[in-house]
């Protein structure tokens, strides 16, 4: 288990980027947003599979719930039909409020439990729905692990 | 590097998307390439509209009820304003994988295929996911470098993948696909009805006015009629027959596209495995299910200032998350897809209305062609959780 503690600041500021880890969609329930909750590997030594289960589950309900039918999304559309959608361009949707509260939920997550484990989590929504991203990171005196899956460039940091 | 004074070119991320759309009013716009037949619509549209508020209206208004025009401006605006939503609004495009993680599904591509021989092709890019007890192939798009969702597919014209893809429309100037196939059906159905209000009331007047003055007098008086009529009388068959298919398809929750290729016919007992078995619920996903954001971030910024002091991977705590210029170099480098032509998609028939992408068959052309000798296509089951 890494024992370096970081915030999210010293992460960016001290910090290297080692490798990136991508959680892939759960398609089994048809094409509602989904991730698949499998620990991956790499993050074996990095972090409890709890937490990283946690994490996903409440992902996937957030998810869940911005996509479910019923009364709510019924009557949202029917109303905004009636307006010929004109609605939309001053109303927020409730899709668009759940994911504001995905993106808060993330930061809270990044600042409470991955950061101070040398990890971070991408909004998926930066990566079109397809993937949670986890950036892998190493103290940047510490030889960088030696799986480099990634392409080196420099601008993909965070 | 000189402590020069570094202009900050303020830009926008649409103005580095790959793909075949135009953009306009700084990316709030996003059209397909090709927007001749799109103006054709308008013209038609607001041609027969101008002509009906013009000739018929002020007539019926007196003679009948005012409540004729007043009824014919609401549609007009409520078709006007789906035509716009449909034509204008992201259709569900999928962006492109960035290099890390078109690197990480090419090393998980490798360990499922094993060892591939010398001289041999590879086998296709496939994954199986379950769905509903139903085996969906999911294909990878070497375009845009992922394996496209359920239902997605590439659009050759737009040269985007786009999720829940219908097909691509020159009559809108767009694809449709989630997020606005909506719109389109609800501007397919209320142009249904304008045309139909429009070639009713034509006929209406057409009759009162020939009992006072004459058929032929009428015909003097009112010359737009006839366009009118002739221009309703076309457009009818065409667009109450291509609403009538949709309905279909919305009470099948299915997709033109699925439809073209067969995907649910039956045969070998694939069944769709995204229909709920009820009219209803499949009417309600589709047209009052939610309404889905646009995960390209159009307007979001991307900071160009590139001569940054001693940079860190992770001290660039700017919003500079694309790696849109590195990914541009990269795609010179992707594999050549005979799916670059545009097929020919200028044929504005009376009877079919929409156009349809070709471009799936196309995209498995590099690794259908499988060598006897080869290994079993390397299929990459799905274990979830």
């Amino acid at each position: 288990m890494a024992t370096e503690f970081h915030n999210l600041q010293e992460l960016r500021h001290s910090a290297s980027l080692a490798t990136k880890v991508f959680i892939q969609r759960d398609y089994s329930d048809g094409t509602i947003c989904k991730f698949q909750t499998k620990f991956p590997a790499e993050l074996d030594s990095r972090i409890e599979r709890s937490l990283f289960e946690e994490t996903v589950k409440t992902l996937n309900c957030y998810y869940a719930e911005a996509e479910k039918i019923g009364g709510q999304s019924y009557l949202e559309g029917c109303l905004a039909c009636a307006t010929a959608y004109i609605i939309f361009l001053c109303m927020e949707t409730r899709y668009e409020k759940i994911l504001k509260k995905i993106s808060m939920f993330i930061q809270e997550q990044n600042e409470k439990i991955y950061a101070p484990r040398g990890l971070l989590l991408t909004d998926p929504i930066e990566r079109g729905m397809r993937v949670i991203e986890i950036s892998i990171f190493e103290d940047s005196g510490s030889t960088s692990s030696s799986s480099s899956g990634s392409s080196p460039s420099s601008s993909t940091a965070q | 590097m000189s402590a020069v004074m570094i202009t900050r070119k303020v830009t926008r991320k649409w103005e580095k998307l790959p793909g075949k759309n135009t953009f306009c009013c700084d990316g709030r716009v996003m059209m397909a390439r090709q927007k001749g037949v799109f103006y054709l619509t308008l013209f038609l549209i607001i041609g027969t509209c101008s002509l009906f508020f013009a000739f018929e209206c002020p007539y019926l208004a007196v003679h009948l009820s005012p409540a004729i025009p007043v009824f014919a401006v609401l549609l007009f605006v409520f078709v006007m304003a789906m035509l716009l939503r449909t034509s204008f609004s992201d259709p569900g495009v999928l962006p492109r994988a960035l290099p890390e993680e078109a690197n990480f599904i090419e090393m998980e591509i490798e360990a499922a295929n094993g060892n591939v021989m010398a001289g041999q092709r590879p086998p296709p890019r496939i994954k199986n996911v379950q769905i509903n007890n139903q085996i969906v192939k999911l294909k990878y798009c070497y375009t845009c470098k992922i394996f496209r969702p359920p239902r997605a597919s590439h659009c050759s014209i737009c040269d985007n993948c786009v999720d829940r893809f219908d097909h691509h429309c020159p009559w809108v100037g767009n694809c449709v696909g989630k997020r606005n196939y909506r719109y389109f059906y609800l501007f397919t159905l209320s142009l249904s009805l304008l045309t139909i209000y429009i070639f009713a009331f034509d006929i209406v007047h057409v009759v009162l006015r020939s009992v006072d003055s004459g058929f032929v007098n009428t015909i003097k008086e009112t010359p737009g009629t006839v366009l009118e009529v002739l221009v309703c009388f076309f457009t009818l068959w065409s667009v109450v027959g291509l609403t009538g298919f949709h309905t279909y398809l919305i009470s099948l929750n299915q997709t033109t596209n699925e439809d073209i290729k067969g995907s649910w016919s039956g045969k070998n007992r694939v069944q769709n495995p995204y229909s709920h078995k009820n009219f209803i619920k499949n009417c309600c996903e589709v047209l009052c299910g939610p309404t889905y954001p646009s995960v390209l971030d159009r307007r979001g910024l991307m900071l160009e200032d590139s001569s940054s002091p001693t940079p860190s991977d992770a001290s660039a705590a700017s919003t500079y998350k694309n790696g849109n210029p590195v990914s541009q170099t990269t795609k010179s480098s992707a594999p050549l897809i005979p799916n670059e032509h545009t097929p020919d998609e200028a044929k504005p028939g009376i009877g079919a209305g929409t156009q349809k992408s070709t471009s799936s068959p196309k995209e498995e052309k590099p690794p259908s062609p499988i060598s006897p000798n080869a290994v079993a296509p390397a299929v990459i089951k799905e274990s979830a959780h």
